[in-house]
């Protein structure tokens, strides 16, 4: 009796304790390692189906005249696939880093809410097999683009009311998210980390957990009152009844705004991990680093009305958006500037992360300038609604957004597998990665400033050059990204033992390379130093 | 897999009619367009375009000097430093000096286009799903404009008509607007179901169809043509379906056309205007009209 009792307390106080056996492992585990790893495959299993969903457009773009859709199922598919990456691929990719990595860079030993960690995810699960059920109710799937626009979503048939409980539950989901990222950052830093010692992922993460915070309940109100206006007779957006359809966008844009910053500020700082690694240097002003990332985030909240400015505002309203949405690109020049400087007299090598790294370094910036270009009010109502706001926001989410996970990926999957990944592969899915998405995107600038608008499923002859080099260009690069679920799996299997340090440029970039290769299930239950 | 096969066919169909001739400038560029407006939009296109041009000679020039100088490969010893006040003082003061040198044509520009005043033709343009209404302002003419029939047989999922054999394929339709050349035009855009947004590249503008409200915008175009364009805002299944074609034409090939439009309805009105039982309100509206005029 007191032997099993003797064992009970060590049980209880020990970390040699493992995971739950089977499938009971994933549903009620509460690790923030584990709950991290499904996150990323879930995101993973997302990308690869938004992709799916995104090839079906670009097959269908890839001569002109109706090869192989009806068109209402094409506006589903950019919807749909708009939705999936946006909230299914992007965002859980960046929460799952967040959950392997923030208590790991912290020297914490979870997530500071275990339990809600476990339940944002599977909620995640939830809203998703709304949304793909959506796609099979009468009436198809919803079809009138991500951002939901009144009157025309009123039009959706049944496959309404599943879309919007789909975004509740993923914003409750990203909320529930946030506040364990927030909880963990401020209370479990260990001792002697204070907030200007954070790394930067750390950083920008818990900006954007408050940006989630703030907006997703915007959207959910926004997306509930379209509910309310199908079904219960409210005209909150139809002027017929006193509303107004602007009114949805602006409410939207308030949370979309934000939303796109939600997806690159975690990019940021991916970036902002690797880059100084892979120089041998230390990241050039840090300080700077972390006050323009606050800057982003404070002016992403007065510019959303740049998303509109063909509904018809005053012309002060057009204004002030301009000039605030300029503004922007001075913090981002910083990040830029300063990721540059990082690399000045540094030692630089060329390992996988790396180059992802500097692929977004580039490509990012060309979506900036386009963003840019877009500001100018007066051009903008040419760009506006054409394929060159496709190239724009492309260009930011994919080589911007998406590389940089993959960069994350690359970096720390050695620390998460024990294993380095297959490097030659890697690099050949990078090459393969880089050439293909300009081949895919860098056209629709040249589409979009020809008067090609965007969300259409056929397009006059003039238009059909490019759109057959965009619809080659999606097909390599959509087939390169199985590539990177082979490696990603191979490395999960086995493979050239890791070090714990793993990357020689990693010696004082984080607590996480102090930790040994695989991080152990239970990592610093005693608080680690920092000096 | 049949659907593939038609797509590969159809691709190897299109490879072979097209003319080698790959994009001419026009396909990579802004158009000029006809209007001051568009002109001035063209000009702060090329600006802000050569302006980032340079920036990102500059800033790419430095990342490549880097990338290929600073290797460890060739023996590269990292420095240590960690930040340059000066440098960022510079690099962050350089962006607002631009930006502001950027936003003071933009600004005048974006004034010019919200002055509407001294307008010499009013067009009311109303989105449907999914065609076009145009109504000549107190002229008493008004038409629905759709897509060509051609161009519509040809869309249909496999019509067997090759885009290419259709003239102006999906930019053709039955009834265009007509304007006169030289003439500052004012139109009012609204919708009828859910939101369009009325746009012709070479005017220089486009805005959004609002249902149950009116928005404005104005071009004076310099050269008769047929200048063409399409719905810009998602509408519905049809969307990519609704172009706008604008024919502008000299003042007097013009005044002969709308009186030819007013002469058509006062001939398909006349059978309807006998009808005694409607006389009397019409007059009744005109006497109202009359007393609310006074």
């Amino acid at each position: 009796m007191s032997l099993t009792q003797t064992h009970g307390h060590a049980a209880d106080h020990h970390d040699d304790h493992g995971p739950a056996k089977g499938i009971a492992r994933w549903l009620t585990t509460t690790n923030h390692k584990d709950i991290g790893t499904m996150y990323l495959v879930f995101s993973l299993v997302m990308f690869l189906l938004g992709g799916a969903m995104a090839l079906v457009i670009r097959a269908e773009l890839f001569v002109p005249g109706m090869q192989l859709v009806d068109p209402g199922f094409f506006n589903t598919m950019t919807t749909v696939h708009a939705l999936i990456m946006v909230f299914g691929a992007v965002m859980p990719a960046t929460v799952g880093l967040a959950n392997w990595m923030i208590p790991l860079q912290v020297g914490a030993p979870d997530m500071a809410l275990p339990r809600m960690n476990n339940f944002s995810f599977w909620l995640l699960v939830a809203a998703f097999s709304l949304l793909i059920l959506s796609l099979f109710m009468p009436g198809g799937g919803p079809a009138a683009g991500w951002t939901l626009y009144p009157p025309l979503v009123l039009q959706t048939g049944d496959a309404l009311p599943l879309a919007i409980f789909a975004i509740h539950l993923a914003g409750a989901s990203s909320i529930m998210g946030a506040i364990n990222i927030i909880v963990t950052i401020m209370n479990m830093r260990t001792p002697g980390m204070t907030l200007l010692k954070m790394p930067l992922f750390v950083w920008t993460w818990l900006i954007t957990a408050y940006l989630l915070i703030a907006v997703m309940p915007v959207f959910a109100g926004a997306v509930t009152m379209l509910l309310t206006d199908h079904f219960f007779g409210t005209t909150f957006f139809a002027a017929a009844g006193g509303g107004d359809p602007v009114l949805y966008q602006h409410i939207f844009w308030f949370f979309g705004h934000p939303e796109v910053y939600i997806m690159i500020l975690p990019a940021f700082g991916i970036v902002s991990e690797i880059i100084p690694t892979f120089s041998r240097k230390p990241l050039f002003g840090y300080d700077a680093m972390v006050y323009a990332t606050a800057s982003i985030a404070f002016l992403s909240f007065i510019v959303w009305a740049h998303h509109m400015f063909t509904v018809g505002m005053p012309l002060a309203g057009t204004m002030f958006f301009m000039l605030s949405t300029m503004l922007i690109a001075v913090p981002t020049g910083v990040k830029v500037f300063n990721w540059t400087a990082t690399m000045w007299r540094g030692s630089l090598t060329f390992e996988t992360p790396m180059l992802f790294a500097l692929a977004f370094l580039f490509l990012f910036t060309i979506g900036g300038f386009s963003g840019l270009m877009m500001a100018i009010a007066p051009v903008d109502f040419q760009y506006h609604d054409t394929y060159f706001i496709v190239a724009h926001f492309h260009y930011v989410l994919v080589p911007g957004a998406v590389f940089a996970i993959m960069a994350g990926v690359y970096f720390w999957l050695p620390k998460w597998t024990g294993h380095m990944y297959d490097e030659r592969l890697a690099k050949f899915h990078f090459w393969m990665s880089a050439i293909f998405v300009n081949v895919l995107f860098f056209p629709q600038h040249f589409l979009g400033l020809a008067g090609m608008p965007r969300r259409i499923p056929d397009y006059s002859t003039q238009f059909a050059d490019w759109n057959m080099v965009s619809s080659i260009g999606a097909f390599g690069f959509g087939l390169s990204q199985l590539l990177f679920v082979y490696i990603v799996w191979q490395c999960a299997r086995g493979g050239q033992k890791a070090s714990a340090e793993v990357w020689d440029g990693a010696r004082v970039q984080g607590l996480e390379w102090t930790v040994p290769s695989p991080a152990p299930y239970h990592t610093f239950d005693e608080a680690p130093v920092v000096k | 897999m049949k659907m593939v096969k038609r797509a590969f066919v159809a691709a190897l169909a299109w490879v072979g009619a097209s003319s080698p001739a790959m994009a001419a400038w026009s396909d990579l560029n802004l158009r000029v367009g006809v209007t001051e407006l568009s002109r001035e939009i063209y000009g702060l296109h090329m600006l802000i375009l050569w302006v980032c041009v340079a920036i990102a000679a500059a800033v790419f020039g430095v990342m490549i000097y880097s990338i290929a100088t600073f290797r460890k490969s060739k023996g590269a010893v990292p420095a240590t430093f960690e930040h340059n006040t000066k440098a960022e003082i510079v690099w962050t003061v350089i962006p607002v000096i631009i930006l502001v040198a950027m936003a003071v044509p933009a600004a005048k520009t974006l004034v010019k286009i919200d002055d509407t005043r001294g307008s010499e033709l009013t067009v009311k343009v109303t989105g449907y799903q999914w065609k076009w209404q145009y109504e000549y302002v107190d002229q008493g003419v008004s038409f629905f404009s759709t897509l060509a029939r051609t161009s519509d047989e040809a869309r249909q999922l496999d019509s067997g008509i090759a885009p290419g054999s259709v003239e102006n394929y999906l930019l053709e339709v039955d009834n265009p607007l007509v304007v006169p050349v030289g003439r500052k035009v004012r139109v009012l855009i609204t919708a009828n179901d859910v939101i369009h947004a009325w746009w012709v590249p070479d005017f220089g503008m486009k805005k959004d169809a609002i249902p149950g409200f009116i928005n404005e915008m104005w071009f004076r175009a310099d050269e008769p043509g047929t200048y063409r364009g399409q719905c810009a805002e998602l509408c519905g299944r049809d969307h990519g379906f609704m172009p706008v074609v604008v024919e502008v034409m000299p003042q007097a090939e013009f005044d002969a056309w709308l009186e030819a439009q007013k002469a058509a309805r006062q001939a398909a009105a006349a059978p309807a205007a006998q009808t005694a039982a409607l006389a009397p309100k019409v007059d009744q509206v005109a006497t109202l009209r009359v007393a609310n005029a006074e």
